[in-house]
């Protein structure tokens, strides 16, 4: 089976088209929700045949579904690594289900149905793994996208559920309404005055949590951070969204006020770091995943300021996924080194820049 | 470059502060900046389900209810403390006491009061199934060019919805 994600307007990353509120600081809002399909044991505990059975159950449903327009079937465990690895990076399947993880072995019946800003895992760690992706902070928007698809696959197909615990999962911590509800968030000014630590202390006594970029055991780089709720039990869905569009609202303020200070207090040295980081992205001829994520943090903060003009944030969105080392290899057709990655990405990154650079200043 | 606050180690955070709208530079090593309440890495959160397992581990198992295994899908206590994950729905029946007090613990509150879900009733599956049947031979029929056999299908797909 090939790969054609061409058949997804915008390559399935219109969610980074920066058309959503507060984009320039919440790049996305994504929300999952969690099902598992009734009579069969949980994919990681289910026999091959099982998860076969899954998949041709949810198939013959999602093709009534009329929330999930134009959506087109890619059986993952048909795919080879790089492939896989394409959908990871473009966050389109999670890595588990991706199979890219050593304690976590490609499963047969790992398949994932992918629509515009839609998409259901089949086989992850739970047989269902819904999702919606939207650009912005759009947290009501995504959910209502999403709670539409539950609704209509859920008619067609008998999910598990207990009347006191909810929709079942196969971690209890996902127990209840299976929701988890998220923002990718960039918060360089809470980092560079050093609010950043007290700010996430209090996500925790609210009852949130946050991650790095690519989710659960991902590190914080280029200064983006995925804020979510971390129950999904005892609470409505409804509930732990007001929740979590308060809070974010809040980090939001916070994170303008900390840009302001910054501006105010170090406008020299602010303007400086930040053009520089432009300056080594247009020119250097290697780079790093890390490297060019902390310099794309720098640029998008200056474009967020107004410090650099003319640079589009979808372009700086879209750099963050395209200069991933499947993506590079994708674009040059062949499985390149760690030193070869490097090279591409710089190539790739000056490219990109060049483009807009007539207009940036 | 040494610390330049105790003099001794090795610099390693470069700390720029505006006291008084003045910019000072400080180059501070790692205890030092510390200390200032400079984290030098941002810490990585506790994950829930660790504080869950820990839950799991120190709670007296209650040998009468948990005891044995689940009788769909074989899974058993230790099981669920080693990988952390349930096994199919019908554990959560099996092991019901244990994961009441667990799940109060890691959600603090021990009820859904989400949105209620009733499955669909058999007859709407078993139609949904005939339907998925009838499709999948429709497709067959098309493939192989057997007009005929395909419009009867069509009809009687037609007809079930």
């Amino acid at each position: 089976m090939t790969l054609d994600l061409s058949l997804l307007p915008d390559g399935g990353v219109r969610w980074l088209d920066a058309s959503g509120q507060h984009s320039d600081i919440v790049l996305s809002t994504r929300v999952r929700l969690a099902r598992n399909v009734d009579g069969y044991a949980f994919a990681s505990r289910a026999r091959d045949g099982e998860r076969l059975r899954v998949l041709a159950q949810v198939r013959d449903a999602i093709r009534q579904v009329p929330a999930m327009p134009q959506s087109f079937m890619v059986r993952v465990d048909e795919l080879g690594a790089a492939e896989r690895a394409l959908l990871f990076e473009r966050h389109l399947v999670s890595k588990e289900l991706a199979g890219l993880e050593p304690q976590h072995p490609l499963r047969s019946g790992a398949a994932v149905y992918l629509s515009d800003g839609l998409s259901v895992m089949i086989n992850e760690e739970d047989h269902l793994r819904m999702q919606s992706l939207q650009s912005g902070f759009e947290l009501r928007a995504a959910y209502a996208a999403l709670d539409r698809v539950d609704r209509e696959l859920g008619a067609r197909v008998p999910f598990s559920y207990h009347s006191e615990f909810g929709f079942l999962t196969a971690c209890p911590t996902n127990v209840g309404t299976g929701m988890r509800a998220s923002v990718l968030i960039h918060l360089p000014g809470l980092v560079l005055t050093k609010e950043i630590g007290r700010v996430l202390a209090g996500l925790q006594q609210m009852g949130l949590t946050y991650r790095g970029l690519y989710g659960e055991g991902s590190e914080v780089v280029g200064n983006f951070f995925q804020i979510s709720n971390q129950t999904t039990l005892g609470r409505s869905e409804e509930d732990l969204l007001d929740q979590l569009i308060r809070v974010v609202g809040h980090v939001i303020e916070r994170e303008e006020e900390g840009r302001r200070v910054l501006l105010r207090d170090a406008g020299y040295i602010i303007e400086d770091k930040l053009w520089r980081a432009y300056g080594t992205l247009r020119y250097a001829r290697s780079l790093t995943f890390d490297e060019a994520m902390n310099y794309l943090s720098g640029v998008r903060l200056a474009v967020g300021l107004k410090l650099i003009r003319g640079l589009s944030v979808y372009t700086l969105n879209k750099l963050l996924i395209f200069s991933q080392a499947a993506h590079l290899s994708a674009a040059e057709a062949r499985s390149l080194t760690e030193s070869e990655t490097n090279l591409a990405r710089a190539r790739y990154v000056r490219r990109a820049l060049e483009e807009e650079a007539g207009s940036v200043g | 470059m040494v610390c330049d606050n105790c003099h001794e180690r090795d610099a390693v955070v470069n700390l720029t502060t505006i006291e008084n709208n003045a910019v000072r530079q400080l180059h501070l090593c790692e205890q030092c900046a510390a200390e200032r309440g400079v984290e030098t890495t941002v810490a990585t959160p506790k994950h829930p389900l660790g504080e869950f397992l820990q839950a799991v581990q120190q709670q007296s198992m209650p040998a009468s209810a948990d005891a044995g295994k689940c009788a769909f899908c074989g899974l058993t206590m230790k099981d669920f403390r080693d990988t952390g994950r349930m096994g199919c729905a019908r554990c959560y029946t099996t092991f019901e006491s244990s994961m009441r007090e667990l799940l109060r613990r890691v959600h603090g509150g021990p009820r859904h009061i989400g949105r209620p879900y009733r499955a669909p009733a058999e007859q709407v599956l078993e139609k949904a199934g005939v339907l998925g049947e009838l499709r999948d031979k429709l497709r067959r029929a098309i493939e192989q060019e057997q007009f005929e056999v395909a419009a009867e299908l069509r009809d009687r797909i037609k007809v079930l919805e």
